[in-house]
């Protein structure tokens, strides 16, 4: 019957048991008192348990030896003690992009709207030449970069196929809002022809299907340098040292003052990368700042919620947690 | 009277009343705290959003 309760209440048991001084009680208590239950204070088990077997040196120790691990392997970008095998060398998987202050990389940051409209020009003029961009219409241009007038012109330049009208015939007529980006060439087999091969991929997604995203655009637009001596190069192919493999079909497409921004930005190299990868990056997560705004908003509420939940379970518990179950035998008749 | 009684006598005692000041309640909060975030937002990418540039480009403006 003494084992069904608590070991709090064993020790005020003792307490009030003094006076009976019953050996066997004692013993119990001593055994049982080791006990920690979760709604008990650490009072219970009072100082004499040992530093070593404390929950809070096992939790530190295991936090220390997990914590070390991924130290390294943040580090060394391997398990320590685990031997790994490359097919490749490093240089030719490609050299890791430099990490950029995105001006959008921030828990809270937009994107930076005017460099979306510098990037659409730099990916008009210059990409579209190769690229096709067909996940996005002109219509999605309108309120983030354009107005709703520009993206009608900007539709209106180009014609597009529509039919069949009521003779049964195709005709050609000027794009609309609605209509998507149009490809450079007809079909891949086209756009390989036109290469040397290579098929020059969608853009729209680019960003998010590659490693390093931004950066790495970023770094293979303005990479484009010398082959180190020794290095093999077919004809046709361009040397960089961040594209996979390093032989590159697309070669340096952009130069100083290729295009002529209408904010009067420099159109220096770099900025142009800067923007058209900004742009690229918006064109694969057009949800972006509404998502980071949402994100924002979810955590406040659910912080809030959570902050409120854990004071209703305290104030809840407080009276189970601080009641005392105090046992007084009854006096024992049948010795005396 | 302490807060507790007026908010009590006020609000929570007729459940007409207590029904239509939390729908009230909810619909307050969520408009303010909306307005909250978003000025919180838009001051924090001041200059970088759409709207802020907008009136760069629209042209006739009746
Ligand atoms: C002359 C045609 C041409 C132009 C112009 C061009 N590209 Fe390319 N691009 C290619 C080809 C071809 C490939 C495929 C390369 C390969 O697989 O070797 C390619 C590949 C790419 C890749 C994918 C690299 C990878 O990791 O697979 C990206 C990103 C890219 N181009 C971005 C751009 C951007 C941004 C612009 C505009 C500034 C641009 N390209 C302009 C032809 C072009």
């Amino acid at each position: 019957m003494l084992s069904r309760l608590p070991a709090s209440s064993l020790q005020s048991l003792r307490l009030s048991a003094n006076a009976h001084s019953s050996s066997l009680l004692t013993t119990t208590v001593r055994n049982v008192s080791r006990v920690r239950y979760v709604s008990s204070n650490s009072g219970a088990s009072s100082g004499a348990k040992s530093f070593l077997d404390s929950r809070v040196t096992l939790a530190s120790a295991t936090l220390f030896a997990v914590g070390s691990v991924a130290w390294y392997t943040h580090l060394y970008g391997s398990l320590p003690f685990f031997g790994e095998v490359h097919a490749n060398s490093p240089a030719e998987e490609g050299l890791h992009p430099q990490p950029y202050p995105w001006s959008h990389n921030g828990l809270f940051d937009s994107f930076d709207h005017a460099s979306i409209r510098r990037g659409y020009q730099v990916y008009r003029e210059v990409c579209a030449a190769c690229h096709s961009l067909d996940r996005i219409a002109w219509r999605n241009l309108v309120g983030v970069s354009h107005t709703a007038d520009e993206g009608k012109a900007l539709a209106e330049e180009v014609e597009y196929e529509d039919g069949p009208n009521d003779q049964g015939e195709m005709f050609q007529r000027p794009g609309k809002l609605s209509d998507y980006m149009p490809p450079p060439y007809p079909n891949e087999e086209a756009a390989r022809a036109g290469n040397g091969g290579a098929l020059p991929p969608d853009l729209s997604l680019i960003v998010k299907a590659r490693h390093g995203g931004p950066d790495y655009i970023f770094s293979l637009l303005t990479g484009y340098v010398d082959p180190p001596a020794g290095f093999e190069i077919r004809e046709g192919m361009n040397y960089n040292p961040y594209f996979p493999g390093n032989a590159i079909s697309m070669a340096r497409v952009l130069f100083d003052g290729l295009v002529e921004y209408d904010d009067g930005t420099p159109a220096t190299t770099s900025q142009m990368a800067k923007d058209v990868t900004t742009f690229l990056n918006w064109a694969s997560e057009p949800e972006h700042d509404e998502r980071k705004k949402a994100g924002l908003k979810a955590v406040i509420l659910f912080s809030a919620l959570t902050a409120i939940s854990l004071y209703i379970k305290r104030f809840k518990w407080s009276v189970i947690k601080s009641r005392k179950i105090i046992y007084n035998p009854p006096a024992d008749k049948t010795h005396h | 009277m302490s807060f507790a009684n007026t908010f009590y006598n006020a609000l929570v005692k007729r459940n007409s009343v207590y029904v239509t000041s939390i729908f009230a309640g909810a619909f307050a909060f969520g408009v303010s705290f909306d307005l909250g975030v978003s000025s919180f937002w838009d001051n924090w990418n001041k200059g970088k959003q759409w709207k802020d540039l907008r009136a760069k480009y629209v042209q006739d403006e009746e």
